[in-house]
């Protein structure tokens, strides 16, 4: 598992590669509580780069977007596919989380909302 | 007839090794993309149960493995504190670990990847989950 990020106004932008299972998911939380600022209330998981991903993934997607949504914020993804669609689908999670093409794609839509909420 | 047979350490780390030995085994059948992806799918999240749930010290998880022509079956064990309602266990979004960020997914994923699933688990002795499916 590698990790890169960056910030983008309000929402972390975080680069998986790799494999997403329940090993690499508490090396991913940690990365986050490390890097993440008080102002970010956005996440947005670049997946493009993973290869696997298992239930621990969308377990931990669930309690990032908890965590956000506490901050009235969301969480996005890019690059779900294979047979990580039929686990997003499967449990439910694309309902309360969208995937999208590109990462602008899913900064410009995290802004729309922004703009609904302030 | 072919078979395999690993144990290793109910550790996280352990998983991805697990996902890779199961799917290694497989290799010379030329399976599907899809077939071994549904595998390892599976076999990671019978595995990431039993390292999770099995064992409050530590403890050990078997695979066992045969390929009989195209059908393909795969036991994953442990002898660890057992799954006391099974039912309730394979229930879509059940977990008994509310905090600790399960999805609760981790049957509904094996029965929906693979073509059948069985479950048998004692009290204090532990969890055998078999698993086949046919190899397109």
């Amino acid at each position: 598992m590698k990790i890169d990020s960056i910030i983008s106004g309000n929402t972390f932008v975080i680069h998986l590669f790799g494999d997403v299972d329940h090993y690499s998911t508490e090396f991913i939380k940690k990365y986050i509580y490390d890097n993440i600022i008080p102002d970010i209330k956005n996440i947005v998981f670049n997946l493009e780069g993973v290869e696997f991903m298992d239930s621990s993934g969308i377990g931990m997607v669930l309690g990032r977007y908890k965590e956000m949504s506490e901050k009235m914020g969301t969480v996005a993804l890019v690059g779900v596919k294979g047979n990580m669609e039929r686990i997003y689908t499967l449990s439910g999670l694309y309902r309360i989380i969208k995937n999208y093409t590109t990462i602008d794609e899913a900064l410009k839509s995290i802004k729309l909302r922004d703009g609904v909420y302030e | 007839m072919n078979k395999m047979e690993i144990k290793f350490d109910a550790l996280s780390q352990n998983e991805a090794f697990a996902r890779l030995a199961v799917s290694g085994f497989l290799l010379y059948k030329n399976p599907g993309i899809n077939d071994m992806e549904d595998i390892k799918m599976a076999v990671s999240e019978a595995v990431t149960n039993s390292i999770i749930h099995a064992y409050k010290d530590g403890g050990t998880v078997r695979i066992y493995c045969e390929i009989h022509e195209n059908e393909f079956m795969v036991t994953v064990e442990d002898y660890g504190k057992g799954i006391e309602d099974i039912a309730l266990a394979r229930r879509p979004l059940y977990t008994s670990k509310p905090h600790e960020e399960r999805s609760g997914m981790g049957f509904t994923i094996m029965e929906t990847f693979m073509d059948s699933i069985s479950v048998s688990s004692e009290k204090d002795k532990g969890t055998k989950i078999i698993m086949y499916k046919e190899l397109k």
